[in-house]
């Protein structure tokens, strides 16, 4: 049944990263995950950094086939489809727990450093969040 | 008349440079393709971006709060140009023809009275730019697309823009660049970046699409204003990086043109020289021959 299929697309700037139907998707909003199932009220919404969850295999007896790990960006939903647009994207399995680990410093000294310049340090706390994030990630 | 030795130098010299020419054009024509290949694949992005502004700025209508970048400071005193221009040289008119529109745009704004910052990306902008301009540019960036080109460097200069722009430091931003039409052919375009255009879709555009046929109204989360404020920079990043990536195909776009011109210069030249250099050479052979035979009557 083509009908109860959503059609998800995650897009980063340099290219189309996944389109493809499927079952469902569970998307990190900012205001608490969310689930797209066919049918969805339209909708746009902020997304933080965390993992989207794919789900396919039929409606009744569908799991998560896919996990991909974003570092935030914004969701289009629409009865048959559902769009990410995000900044930068990679599947869980690719992430590398020393990478993060390292980014997660280099966030946090950079926080220090920001001291009293306000767009400094909340673009390392920003960052810092990406990293912790993407550390979760790797260990769920 | 030159001697045969100059002659066949010179024939060698501008054989060597053929093949240089011509090795830079397979280059060029090469790099085009991937050039062209990354600006297909950042085109769906850029598309949904679009659309979602566009229902953005429909729900929020013309009310208040809207964020700067959109609405812009409601003044019109200080502009700044964006140039972007490429590394290098040895691409035909690709670079002069910005440089000079360039120029034109920034006369007419100071004619107007307006204070006018100039911010230069690659180097031959900042090179041809700063003779005339150096005292209002602030700031050149060169190296970029090294390899190749990233998002985090259109992302690195509208970084730059916002904050310039939330410190209060112009109040519009142009950007000047090469857009790619065709292999041969560049436009040269003088984009507003801030405050930035909302493209204007039909209504049916801006709702969503349903399976009843009738439109529905998108539900945002957070609101509109807050999703505006992420989505606004973002978009700029976007705009700018598309810049790049149009200017950067036009460039291999104009080098290949161009260097399929000198390709063929050197190859006219060539026949040119070798027809000199074989009468030369008939007229040497001649020459000998006759103050053989009058060498001979003497005798």
């Amino acid at each position: 049944m083509a009908d109860s299929k959503v059609t998800f697309e995650l897009v980063a700037p340099e290219r189309l990263l996944v389109s493809a139907d499927v079952d469902m998707v569970v998307v990190p909003g900012t205001e608490g995950d969310f689930g797209v199932l066919p049918g969805h009220a339209p909708l746009i919404a902020a997304v933080r950094a965390g993992v989207i969850d794919i789900y396919e295999g039929g409606l009744e007896s569908k799991s998560i086939t896919q996990r991909i790990f974003v570092a935030g960006g914004v969701a289009e939903v629409t009865e048959t489809r559902c769009t990410v647009l995000a900044e930068q994207a990679a599947p869980v399995g690719d992430l590398k727990a020393a990478d993060a680990q390292a980014r997660l410093e280099a966030a946090r000294s950079r926080v220090t450093e920001a001291g009293a310049d306000e767009i400094a340090r909340d673009r390392a706390l920003k960052d810092v969040a990406i990293a912790e994030a993407m550390l979760a990630a790797i260990a769920a | 008349m030159a001697s045969l030795k100059d002659l066949r130098v010179r024939i060698n010299s501008v054989k060597n440079t053929r093949k240089i020419t011509s090795a830079m054009k397979m280059v060029a024509a090469s790099k085009l393709r991937r050039a062209q290949e990354q600006a297909e694949a950042a085109r769906p992005y850029a598309e949904r971006m679009e659309r979602m502004l566009g229902s953005l700025a429909a729900a929020l209508g013309s009310a208040t709060g809207a964020p700067a970048l959109l609405s812009g400071t409601g003044k019109d005193d200080v502009h700044l140009v964006v140039v972007l221009t490429s590394d290098r040289g040895l691409c035909g008119g690709f670079n002069g023809s910005i440089v000079r529109g360039a120029r034109a745009h920034i006369r007419k704004l100071l004619a107007a009275g307006k204070t006018v910052k100039l911010l230069t990306l690659g180097r031959k902008g900042r090179d041809q730019l700063k003779g005339e301009f150096a005292p209002i540019m602030f700031k050149a960036v060169d190296g970029l697309g090294k390899p190749r080109l990233r998002f985090e460097e259109g992302a690195d200069v509208a970084r730059l823009l916002v904050d310039m722009y939330a410190a209060g430091e112009f109040d519009v931003a142009t950007l000047i660049y090469n857009r790619f039409k065709s292999a041969i052919v560049q436009e040269l375009t003088v984009q507003q970046l801030i405050p930035f255009p909302v493209p204007t879709l039909s209504a049916e555009q801006l709702s969503a699409p349903t399976s009843a046929g009738v439109p529905a109204v998108y539900e945002f989360e957070p609101d509109e204003t807050e999703i505006l404020a992420e989505l606004l920079p973002r978009n700029l990043a976007v705009q700018v990086f598309r810049a790049m990536l149009e200017s950067f195909a036009g460039e291999q776009g104009a080098r290949m043109a161009a260097m399929d011109n000198a390709t063929r210069n050197a190859g006219d030249m060539i026949n040119k020289l070798t027809l000199i250099y074989n009468r030369t050479r008939q007229a040497v052979i001649t020459r000998e021959m006759i103050e053989i035979v009058s060498g001979a009557e003497a005798v």
